[in-house]
């Protein structure tokens, strides 16, 4: 099933820096697509059309559609505020809030008014289980966020989206200021959650996209290079831009 | 000369200056603590003044200074802090709002005797406050916002820009952001620049001066529409208009705005030490 159809999307910040120029592209349910390429290739900007993110910058003109279940994201009368709920992100450094680690995961969840008590604590359990963070800090609960690892607390953003019981996660480089220990057990994470979750990963580097993508999407300078299942995207490309880049010869 | 001949004499050029602006600072504070300790008592600090001034206390300055305090940080703390919050959360970097960073600037550069003309202008005789507690706070707000805004919009900005980018991102609306996120995190800078715009309020005589200061006043003041001595103007008035003043009971008068003006400072450093020592980025 697609989740998403990203349709003719073109965008163009005021300063001139990374575009998107006519993206087409059908993202599958229950998967990891990776989005990879070179840095300014327009992943992250991708990213964050998807969750209208990009509103937040300067951004001069944006066309095409994005659509979500049917529904196009980039429609004004869209309610962006239900939209960030459905589509957690998580961030390339982990951005913890000034707060302790059970109130970093219910933060999102009391802004849309759940006052519960054990809604609240049974979204933080749950969430922590899935982002496999939970042994490490349910004696610490209380303890503020910014104590925990550079590992442990980009879990624990991780672990902060999947309370909001979202439908779609991005990850915008997630493991790149990680340790390969931390990395793994971020990438084990995603293999459970993909289950459940539609996942959009921009992994820090090819291995890891090729580790860990069941579909891959390779953009170079704005441009949707090649996009197709993982495996065959790595082993046997068929653009020539693509599998320079796979292969190492520039990048 | 040789590298390290030099180094020493640059250092101690620059300790030799760093002495210098400190010492003014800290003669004028032991000057006026030795003249004016001795005339502090129980009933100095109790009582009001007697014999045209000339004995008895300074409780109705102090008591006015308090009020006036008060009655500033009512009007200049909310609307400071709303501006702020305005100017670094909501407004887009555009003309409109360069115009009023400007105008706040400017603002800051005004003469406070000006100041006081124009709250006797406005709140005084335009809007018939009188002379009054009323005039004279709405007068030294106007005085005091634009330290208000400016120090309260740096700490603002003070707090990471991730910290909105995340909280977005987790469904908050910008208002949720800044209620939740932003303000707690920027509270101890606000409050730094509130009590350093208050302390300069509390000092002042120029703006109270047309507007709500009373040469001497039997009684207490009962209402906001009331006139109130305050600090700053008894100093003026006994150094100035009262013959065969008592020197101890000017220098007196002059320890206890300091020590109030020197304790709100005081404040201001505890609660920035405090709050740094305890952040979390």
């Amino acid at each position: 099933m697609n989740k998403i159809v990203i349709e003719n999307l073109s965008l163009q910040y005021t300063d001139g820096t990374e575009s998107l120029r006519g993206i087409n592209m059908d993202i599958r349910e229950h998967a990891i697509t990776a989005l990879f390429g070179p840095a300014g290739g327009g992943k992250s900007t991708l990213l964050r059309c998807l969750n209208r993110l990009n509103d937040l910058t300067d951004v001069e003109e944006i066309s095409g559609r994005i659509l979500l279940d049917g529904e196009n994201v980039l429609d004004p009368q869209t309610d962006i505020i239900a939209l960030r709920r459905k589509v957690g992100m998580v961030f390339a450094r982990p951005v913890v809030l000034p707060m302790s680690i059970y109130q970093n995961l219910t933060y999102g969840l009391e802004l849309a008014g759940e006052k519960r008590r054990s809604v609240l604590y049974e979204a933080a359990e749950r969430s922590l289980k899935l982002a496999a963070l939970w042994d490490e800090v349910k004696d610490r609960l209380d303890d503020p966020a910014i104590a925990l690892s550079g590992g442990q607390q980009q879990r624990l953003c991780l672990a902060r989206s999947l309370a909001l019981q979202p439908e779609i996660i991005l990850l915008d480089e997630p493991t790149s200021g990680l340790d390969p220990i931390s990395t793994g057990k971020v990438e084990a994470a995603l293999q459970e959650l993909k289950k459940d979750y539609t996942i959009i990963l921009v992994p820090h580097s090819v291995q890891q996209a090729a580790r860990t993508a069941d579909y891959a999407a390779f953009f170079l300078q704005g441009e949707l290079v090649e996009y197709g299942d993982g495996a065959e995207l790595f082993t046997n490309p068929k653009e020539k831009r693509t599998e320079d880049y796979v292969t190492g010869r520039f990048g | 000369m040789n590298r390290h001949l030099s180094q020493r004499l640059g250092f101690f050029v620059l300790t030799l200056v760093a002495l210098f602006t400190v010492t003014p600072i800290v003669a004028v504070i032991v000057y006026i603590f030795i003249q004016g300790s001795p005339a502090i008592s129980w009933e100095f600090l109790t009582v009001a003044p007697r014999s045209g001034m000339r004995e008895g206390g300074i409780l109705p300055a102090i008591i006015g200074t308090f009020y006036l305090t008060i009655g500033t940080a009512a009007f200049s703390v909310p609307l400071g802090i709303a501006a702020a919050v305005y100017l670094s959360e909501y407004a887009a970097d555009n003309r409109w709002t360069r115009l009023i960073r400007l105008a706040i600037i400017n603002l800051a550069g005004i003469p406070s005797v000006v100041y006081g003309l124009f709250g006797l202008g406005l709140f005084v005789l335009f809007l018939n406050f009188g002379t009054s507690i009323l005039s004279a706070s709405l007068t030294l707000s106007i005085m005091t916002l634009p330290v208000i805004i400016s120090t309260a919009e740096e700490a603002l900005r003070a707090v990471p820009q991730a910290f909105r980018t995340v909280s977005i991102s987790l469904g908050a609306t910008r208002w949720q952001t800044v209620r939740r996120i932003v303000l707690p995190q920027a509270l101890p800078g606000i409050l730094t620049g509130v009590i350093l715009g208050l302390e300069r309020a509390a000092g002042e005589t120029a703006p109270i001066l047309f507007t709500g200061a009373a040469f001497f006043l039997p009684r207490l003041p009962g209402s906001v529409f009331d006139a109130t001595m305050a600090l700053p103007y008894h100093l003026f008035v006994i150094s100035t208009q009262v013959p065969e003043m008592p020197i101890q009971i000017q220098y007196g008068t002059a320890l206890v705005l300091l020590v109030f003006v020197l304790g709100m400072n005081l404040i201001a450093t505890v609660i920035r030490s405090r709050a740094r020592a305890r952040r979390q980025w």
